[in-house]
């Protein structure tokens, strides 16, 4: 044995190769049967960063299904109710470039709400509502529950009598919040029209302008 | 001499604050209306408690606290509350909010109030509680629920209570002025929470070294207690919580953690005087000390005034010029905000109203580029990076934010101070904090909407699930119907037929009679008949079986349905007797056709199988299996004594001896049955005994036997006799049963009168032959 191999280093290698090639061939097969991971991870984390408004404006019938798909290749930027800043998540996540929203504009957050004496009680918003937003009976009067509603307006479209509003959310003390300021380029910009240069610091030239 | 630690950064803006100075504490005064906006906190906002056209007295609580972090609103002057409704409210939105608007009558007629006389003898709690129900928010700045800043887990030692008199913002001396003119009630207000909080260690006074006069008082006031007087270099921001901390004790609060963490409470010296007319007048907090100053005021000074005071009620006390304004600010140049409006109430929190001219407080030249000299950084009293947070913010950036601690950031403004190219820092950090605010508080509610959106699936998927199985319950059902009886109105008409049969002996008795009496067979084709009935037996037995074994499983799983499969249980126990009695009612029908054919009336025989017909019928009420057993064998019984019977007809010529024959066997297969019978009770039953005597067959069997072998003993004569006794007492048992029949309305009535007529005529003839 010991005198085949070595009188056939070609044998030899040819040989401890394979048995290597085995050995972990082995190795990584058990591996992937011990850690195999459950579900889709990267639609698992895709998910997160989407809003859950469960408005199917993407296409699909909710957000995990567009996670699923956002995981299989599909584009980053038919989320609506996220806008801008859903899609540079996921721009960051994926590691894609951020694309411009395919969508007219980003969704305003809104509730819908029923004008309540012209509600004829026929409970297809109730079965439209993806998160059970919608309380009433038949014909009985139906309200939004405005702190579930998450303005994904499913509930507008099959309404028989069109008694159904989406009322943009208000600006109030609670959730108001300051803005970004302009940057400061831009600023200068657009208060000179023009570069700026040492001695404006002191409003000197605008006001010599003025 | 006390060792003072030194704070990063800081910056040493003009103080301006001599100005305000030149006056003592001037009372407002009350204004025609007061505006109490129901948010004046950080926290909930309070819930009102009083009714438009309502007149409330000064004192009187117009909104209660709504949750842990929120405290109650008090009227400020008594009169009417005019409205409560939307007004606009000091705020850097301008927006608006829900206020309590009152109408003073300015006899500023106080609610009953009373003070405390020994607050040492309160314990915490009702201490605390009564600093929350008098609405005392914190008075620097945030206004922060002072009770909910005192409640300190007990496992949390604190070992200092510092007290904030620093004031290190430009312009404003309200609390300078409350130092020197009220040391005594901040020193009070001091005491109270020293038995509040009971620091292990030491109670400390911070004021900036600008402030000698105060810090004069407040020594004096303070002498012969442990309270000790800080005094420390000025520096913006020096009076921010942390910062104080960290001047006064050297320890410095984690980021994100509380004074508490390390053994601190802090409060100010406003929020002390507040305390002390909580707690020894009963005054809720309805006024305070503002700075009313600027340049563009011809009267500055400070205030003491009412809380929902309209600031140009109070401006107007400052002399203010308002072509001369450029802008009004209420607190201080580094941290205030611009006001839109000068009818906004004065609140908790408002400490100064600034009015300055151009020239005093120019307006922010255009920012510039970040030249990255890092100014700002070295400015930081948080030792941030302010200009890195810069470009973090522009970019949106914001998970690097949080990892640069933006939420350490006290928006001193002293970044934006430092700043050559005068960048709006804080502007960005405070665009981004409240940008990341709303991230996290989206992501709570798209969790929300998540959870709430998959229970809703998993619902509808339920739902689907439940129809479905039903849905195929049903079809399972109409497959079996369809191979029980392939013709279903030849299904209908023998259920119906069964249940006659079932539901009427006596009808069922007519029919007999009526049959043997014609001498006429059935029209139907016997052999057919007889598969159809037996046939239907097995398949009933078939589903009953299945029936019971789906019972036994529901039963076993304690499955909501149970009671549907009971249902069906019953009604298919019930069908396989209809079945049963139908087919033996046919062997008897068939067994007497036989008789009839053959001219050799047996009443032995007809007893027996009408015997076991009602024993059938008897059978259908044990339990399943003893039944089917019983039929079975009675079945088996049957098909032999037919097979008897037709042997004898065979025979022909002697059928007594055959007969005779036969009914041996028969009686020996009776013996036999009748065994196995009271065994089986035996073992099943302790009704045994009761069971062997009311069992219909055997008694009738047994009564035909006596019959048939008086009958073999008897004359021509008695024979005679003895049918004409029988029919008597048949023609009286169906008179009895006509007057039932009658009185209960059956439709059964017509036909037993027809009977009653023939069995009279019978009867007639008989007694004919007997004479």
């Amino acid at each position: 044995m010991f005198e085949l191999i070595s009188q056939h280093p070609f044998i030899a290698a040819l040989a401890s190769l394979a048995v290597l090639g085995l050995a972990f061939g082995s190795l990584l097969g058990f591996a992937a049967v011990k850690f195999k991971t459950e579900g889709d991870p990267i639609a698992d984390q895709v998910e997160s960063l989407l809003p859950q408004t469960q408005c199917g404006q993407c296409g699909y019938p909710g957000c995990r299904p567009y996670a699923e798909a956002i995981a299989e290749g599909d584009a980053i930027n038919k989320c609506p109710p996220g806008g801008e800043a859903t899609i540079n998540a996921l721009a960051d996540l994926l590691d894609v470039e951020a694309l411009p929203l395919d969508a007219e504009e980003a969704a305003v957050p809104s509730v819908a709400y029923i004008r309540e004496d012209e509600c004829i009680g026929c409970t297809k918003c109730i079965q439209a509502c993806p998160v059970d937003a919608i309380v009433g009976a038949a014909k009985h009067m139906h309200t939004v529950v405005a702190s579930e509603c998450t303005g994904c307006d499913l509930c507008v479209e099959p309404c028989p009598v069109d008694c159904i509003d989406m009322i943009p959310l208000p600006t109030t003390v609670q959730n108001w919040s300051w803005e970004l300021p302009t940057p400061a380029e831009k600023a200068v910009e657009k208060v000179t029209g023009d570069d700026l240069i040492a001695t404006d610091r002191t409003g000197a030239k605008r006001d010599q302008a003025a | 001499m006390r060792k003072i630690w030194d704070i990063h950064g800081g910056v040493h803006p003009p103080e301006n604050k001599a100005q305000s100075l030149g006056r003592g504490i001037e009372p407002a005064g009350i204004p025609p209306q007061l505006i109490h906006p129901l948010s004046q906190h950080i926290g909930a906002p309070a819930a009102p408690v009083v009714e438009v056209g309502q007149r409330v007295l000064k004192g009187q609580m117009i909104a209660e606290a709504k949750g842990f972090v929120s405290v109650p609103v008090h009227a400020a002057s008594s009169g009417t509350v005019v409205a409560i409704e939307l007004r606009e409210i000091p705020h850097p939105s301008g927006l608006s909010a829900p206020c309590v608007v009152i109408d003073t009558d300015g006899k500023d007629e106080w609610i009953d109030h009373s003070g405390v006389d020994d607050y040492s003898a309160l314990d915490k709690p009702a201490l605390l509680n009564l600093i929350r129900d008098a609405g005392i928010a914190g008075m620097g700045g945030a206004g922060f629920p002072s009770a909910v800043k005192l409640s300190t887990r007990d496992d949390a030692k604190i070992d200092t209570l510092i007290i904030n008199g620093t004031e290190c913002e430009p312009y404003i001396t309200a609390d300078d002025i409350l130092m020197r003119e009220r040391a005594d009630q901040i020193i009070a207000g001091v005491k109270v929470l020293q038995h509040l909080i009971q620091p292990s260690e030491q109670t400390l006074i911070g004021v900036e070294d600008n402030k000698a006069e105060g810090i004069a008082a407040l020594r004096a006031a303070a002498e012969g207690s442990s309270i000790e007087v800080v005094v420390f270099p000025t520096k913006y921001p020096s009076g921010g919580e942390k910062q104080l901390i960290q001047i006064l004790t050297g320890r410095e609060v984690p980021s994100g953690g509380l004074p508490a963490d390390v053994g601190i409470v802090c409060q100010n010296i406003g929020t002390c005087v507040a305390i002390h007319r909580a707690v020894t007048h009963g005054e809720p907090l309805i006024s305070r000390v503002t700075t009313v100053t600027g340049d563009a005021c011809s009267a500055p000074g400070n205030f003491e005034v009412l809380l929902g005071t309209p600031v140009d009620y109070l401006l107007n006390l400052g002399g203010f010029h308002k072509e001369q304004c450029i802008r009004l600010v209420m607190g201080g140049p580094m941290m205030g905000f611009t006001l839109k409006d000068t009818s906004v109430p004065v609140v908790k929190t408002t400490n100064c109203l600034l009015a300055p001219t151009k020239k005093e407080l120019p307006p922010p030249p255009p920012a510039q580029a970040c030249i990255r000299c890092g100014m700002c950084a070295e400015a930081c009293p948080a030792s941030l990076l302010p200009q890195q947070m810069y470009w973090f913010a522009r970019g949106k950036e914001y998970e690097k934010l949080e990892d640069h601690n933006l939420f350490d950031c006290i928006e001193c403004g002293a970044c934006s101070y430092a700043c050559p190219s005068n960048i709006p820092l804080v502007q960005y950090y405070r665009a981004s904090k409240s940008e990341i605010r709303k991230q996290q508080q989206e992501k709570v509610k798209s969790e929300h909407a998540k959870a709430r959106f998959e229970a809703r699936k998993e619902r509808i998927e339920r739902e689907d699930a439940e129809k479905e199985a039903r849905r195929k319950a049903r079809q399972e059902a109409a497959k079996k119907k369809a191979t029980a009886g392939l013709d279903p109105v030849a299904a209908a008409q023998q259920k119906a037929a069964a249940s006659d049969a079932g539901k009427d002996p006596a009808q069922a008795a007519i029919e007999k009679a009526m049959a043997k009496r014609s001498g006429n067979a059935p029209e139907e084709s016997d052999d057919e008949k007889r598969a159809r009935l037996q046939k239907a037996v097995t398949t009933a037995e078939k589903r009953l079986e299945s029936a019971s074994t789906k019972l036994e499983e529901a039963r076993a799983s304690d499955a909501a349905n149970l009671g549907a499969l009971q249902t069906a249980f019953d009604r298919m126990t019930e069908k396989l007797g209809q079945a049963k009695e139908e087919l033996a009612q046919f062997l008897s029908a068939e067994s007497q056709q036989t008789e009839t054919q053959n001219n050799a009336a047996d009443p032995a025989q007809a007893a027996i199988a009408r015997a076991q017909a009602a024993r059938a019928s008897a059978a259908e009420q044990s339990p399943l299996e003893k039944a089917q057993q019983l039929v079975a064998s009675l079945e088996k019984r049957l098909e032999k004594s037919e097979q008897k019977l037709q042997e004898a007809k065979a025979a022909g010529s002697d059928t007594a001896d055959v007969l005779e024959k036969s009914t041996t066997t028969l009686r020996d297969k009776l013996e036999s049955a009748r065994g196995e019978l009271a065994q089986r009770s035996d073992s099943e039953a302790p009704t045994e005994a009761v069971a062997a005597t009311t069992d219909p067959a055997q008694l009738a069997i047994e009564k035909a036997m006596a019959a048939r072998e008086a009958a073999a003993n008897m004359s021509a004569d008695e024979k005679a006799k003895k049918a004409l006794e029988s029919l008597e007492s048949r023609v009286k048992k169906t008179r009895e049963k006509l007057a039932e029949a009658e009185a209960g309305g059956a439709d059964t009535v017509d036909v037993l009168r027809d009977t009653l007529a023939k069995l009279e005529e019978k009867l007639a003839a008989a007694r004919d032959t007997a004479s």
